[in-house]
């Protein structure tokens, strides 16, 4: 029995070690933000399919605006870019990723979206923080969660998925990617997804 | 951590398991332990050789497959850790530029001081992303699984190593900077005069 307990704690002293490796934080953040170490890969189960209708939603927006996601039907496709938490490290290496990439956007016709379920100040902070960013930001804090719930990527603890949704201007998803909410999603499969929306 | 392990030593009798637990993953893991940033110790690690021609005759390789550090033709190599999804490196891409022009236009130091960028956790996509943003001229790397970021010390980016060559084929770290170079002429004075490279400024 004493040698399981001391096993269990060798498991326990190596998962703290590896919940303090860090990911190659930008030195911008000093040491501004919060590591919630390593975290269950996905903690949540899709509500929403490929070929389906995207569930259209309104939340407010960093711009100032409510966004609602049926106004950009016919004009635009769009990729939703929930990301689980503001003020932690894979987060706060994501979307800075995206501002030097509008080009890229901008080529496939689609317009980016980030959603966060931190609230709206939290949010204004924290990309003021990163210098600012070029797409809209929107807070899904209150009701909480709701969007994030009725696409399937609430987690058990309140955060979201680091998940990508592609819509294409008829509304459709064409592309769902719930990843592992230790990595980053990488750009060259998201262009990839691009190019076929097109 | 180590707290943890003090108090658990003082109890109980350490398992030899959680000991192998605690020194093989623990030394992987922590930032800082079992890595390569103190100063004047050899790193060295493994690169895929540039599919560019001119980054190959840049670096002296000959070869197609895999090279390390020590393959490189160069008295000093200054090692850029960065990442495409990082501000700091991407406001600090125009400096670095200037940083190698800076090497490349003095004709005492062109050939002795090679500059590479590692985008940590940065697929090949990424990496090229990056380098056709900001035009960058010298050799970058991917590091997709973070294994060279893990043996170098887990350092946030923008982060700067100099490497000096003791011997034939070992590289020992002689500078370590986390963040801005700011002002490249400064920062290469800097790295030479720690270094002990002479400069004839030309």
């Amino acid at each position: 029995m004493n040698d399981i307990r001391i096993i269990i704690a060798g498991i326990l002293i190596f998962l703290i070690g590896f919940s303090e490796s860090a990911i190659a934080g930008s030195a911008v953040y000093g040491n501004r933000l919060y590591n919630p170490g390593q975290l269950k890969p996905v903690d949540s189960r899709l509500t929403v399919k490929i070929g389906e209708k995207a569930p259209d939603f309104t939340l407010p927006s960093l711009s100032g605006k409510p966004v609602r996601l049926s106004s950009f039907l016919g004009e635009k496709n769009v990729m939703l870019t929930f990301i689980p938490a503001a003020w932690t490290p894979v987060c706060s290496d994501q979307w800075p990723g995206y501002n030097i990439a509008k080009g890229l956007f901008d080529q496939y016709d689609t317009s980016l979206i980030g959603i966060s379920v931190d609230n709206l100040p939290t949010l204004f902070a924290w990309t003021r923080e990163m210098g600012g960013l070029w797409f809209d930001v929107l807070s899904d804090f209150w009701p909480h969660g709701s969007v994030s719930s009725t696409y399937g990527v609430l987690r058990t603890d309140g955060v979201s998925e680091r998940a990508i949704f592609l819509i294409d201007k008829k509304g459709i998803l064409r592309f769902i990617h719930v990843g592992d909410i230790n990595l980053r999603p990488d750009l060259g499969m998201i262009v990839n997804e691009l190019k076929k929306l097109n | 951590m180590r707290i943890l392990l003090n108090d658990f030593l003082l109890k109980k009798r350490l398992h030899p398991l959680v000991l192998i637990c605690f020194l093989f993953f623990g030394n992987l893991c922590l930032p800082g332990q079992g890595g390569c940033t103190d100063k004047e110790k050899p790193l060295d690690f493994t690169l895929s050789a540039p599919k560019n021609a001119d980054h190959k005759t840049y670096l002296g390789l000959t070869r197609d497959d895999r090279f390390s550090l020590g393959q490189i033709k160069a008295e000093i190599v200054i090692i850029e850790i960065f990442s495409m999804y990082c501000p700091v490196c991407q406001r600090e891409a125009a400096n670095v530029n200037t940083l190698f022009d800076l090497i490349q236009n003095n004709r005492s130091l062109r050939e002795k001081v090679k500059l590479i960028g590692i985008g940590a956790g940065n697929s090949d996509f990424e990496v090229d992303f990056f380098k056709e943003k900001y035009t960058i001229k010298f050799p970058l790397f991917s590091d997709t699984d973070f294994s060279i970021h893990k043996k170098i010390g887990e350092v946030r980016t923008p982060h700067f190593f100099g490497l000096a060559l003791k011997g034939d084929c070992e590289y020992t770290i002689f500078y370590s900077q986390s963040g801005e170079v700011s002002d490249p002429e400064k920062f290469l004075e800097t790295l030479l005069k720690d270094s002990g490279l002479k400069n004839s400024h030309e």
